[in-house]
């Protein structure tokens, strides 16, 4: 119990103190998540939009397939993108392997299936609403697919909220992919996870509380936000 | 573009008929209002005249078209409008860009419509914290801001109040008035007197009579209208 306290005191003093050493990981860390979140919103937003309004072949299953992706194994991500980036991968030659960089593509393809498949299912809801009206008004489905986007823009935040909460939450893709080099790979998980197991819980319990503080801080800014929008626009 | 002709119409859900093989040749001028019970079909056929459904056999011909997409010339109006989370002045430009038109002159033509329905000064505010009533003149400023040719009604006040009520009947008359050719469905016999001058009269699919309105009510021509009429008017 005492060194539970300790621990605490001792993490307390170093987000106090904003250690370097905490600051540069936690950096790292928004670094390779936030851009992690910025790529897979280009690829997953519009991939959402397009299952949400067209009417194609084998879409049911690709919608399960999503779905079911959704729940992708981080490590097994991490695996692939290994297998990929490694120096006998078919990207071997670009030699990224244990950079920020493998980071960040592990950690795209991971929630490149949440944002497709949460914003297909808000998209969706809203297409049911707004589809006779826009046709009538002679949208075509591109037109139709931004307007969509753009009234629900704030139900999709959250959605972009939830793939960055994945992203920065997950330990096993960044560590097969980044090593967990100190000073160029660490990230928060990676970090929490090697200082336990050397027992130096100071520090993985500050980033520990750091993590959860910034996903809560997220999530109760996008909350506001949502909020204040329901009450301006409706 | 009118006359409008339905030649042969049908359509059906899986092996449902909605619409069974209605012939039906409407003209210019005229108010329009379709008459019948729940579930007779109205929505369907308005919604098969607008382009909405594809019908499973028969053909929509608009005689009068001379060029383009007959969508371009004629609007509708739902009876649950669907505003889009932005400004009232947003909403009606929003049509407006779609048909084309360049950003200033949409945000003139919106201006001058919302004035027309009473809205001017709501232009800037979020269309979907407007009222019932206010929402759907914005639906109808929304429509005829497009200047159609056609416009679809369907229940337009089914949810609304007498005093909106009252806005929207006077809308519809200053549209018809501007030369825009009325076709609705009603469930209010009263306002299907007040707005209407000829009547389609639909009941399980299948059209049943086209007349003056003042005949329809006087001596319908079927067993079933006359039901309708005195279903709907049990104080008669």
């Amino acid at each position: 119990m005492t060194s539970l306290w300790e621990a605490f005191a001792a993490a307390w003093a170093l987000i106090a103190g904003f250690d370097a050493t905490l600051a540069q990981i936690v950096g790292l860390s928004l670094q390779v998540s936030l851009s992690a979140v910025l790529i897979a919103t280009c690829f997953g937003l519009p991939l959402g939009a397009a299952i949400a309004v067209e009417r194609f072949a084998g879409r049911q299953a690709l919608i399960v397939l999503l779905n079911a992706l959704m729940g992708l194994p981080p490590v097994v991500v991490g695996l692939l993108v290994y297998l990929l980036l490694s120096r006998a991968g078919p990207l071997g030659s670009l030699g990224i392997l244990f950079t920020p960089t493998a980071m960040v593509i592990a950690q795209t393809l991971l929630i490149v299936p949440i944002i497709a498949a949460l914003s297909r299912q808000t998209l969706e809801d809203a297409w049911r609403e707004y589809d006779e009206q826009l046709r009538s008004l002679g949208a075509r489905r591109l037109n139709a697919a931004m307007t969509l986007i753009w009234d629900t823009r704030f139900s999709l935040l959250t959605i972009l909220l939830a793939g960055f909460g994945r992203a920065a939450a997950e330990v096993g893709a960044v560590m097969i992919v980044g090593g967990n080099i100190d000073g160029v790979t660490r990230v928060m998980t990676t970090t929490i996870a090697l200082e336990t197991s050397k027992g130096d819980l100071p520090l993985a319990l500050g980033l520990g509380i750091v993590l959860i503080g910034l996903v809560l801080l997220l999530n109760t800014a996008a909350a506001l936000l949502r909020e204040l929008a329901q009450r301006r626009y409706g | 573009m009118l006359p409008l002709e339905l030649d042969r119409l049908s359509f059906s859900v899986g092996s449902t008929p909605i619409i069974e093989d209605i012939s039906v040749r409407i003209e210019a001028g005229p108010r329009t209002i379709i008459l019948g019970p729940n579930g007779a079909g109205k929505s369907v056929l308005m919604r098969l005249c607008h382009g909405l459904l594809q019908p499973t056999a028969g053909r929509i011909v608009w005689h009068g078209l001379r060029n383009g997409d007959p969508r371009r010339h004629q609007a509708m109006v739902f009876q649950r409008p669907v505003m889009l989370r932005r400004s009232a002045l947003a909403n009606v430009v929003y049509g407006l860009a779609l048909a084309g038109k360049s950003r200033r002159a949409s945000e003139l033509r919106a201006m001058d419509v919302l004035e027309v329905v009473g809205l001017a000064q709501h232009a800037g505010r979020p269309a979907r914290v407007l009222s019932g009533g206010e929402q759907q003149r914005l639906a109808l400023a929304r429509a005829w801001a497009l200047g159609p040719d056609v416009l679809f009604l369907d229940e337009p006040t089914a949810n609304l109040d007498p005093a909106s009520t009252q806005d929207i009947e006077n809308i519809i008359q200053a549209i018809h008035a501007s030369g825009t050719k009325i076709i609705m469905t009603t469930h209010n016999l009263g306002q299907a007197r007040r707005l209407g001058d000829e009547v389609l009269f639909i009941n399980k699919g299948l059209l049943m009579e086209q007349a003056p309105i003042e005949r329809f009510f006087r001596e319908p021509a079927s067993a079933e209208a006359g039901a309708f009429i005195k279903g709907e008017l049990p104080w008669h």
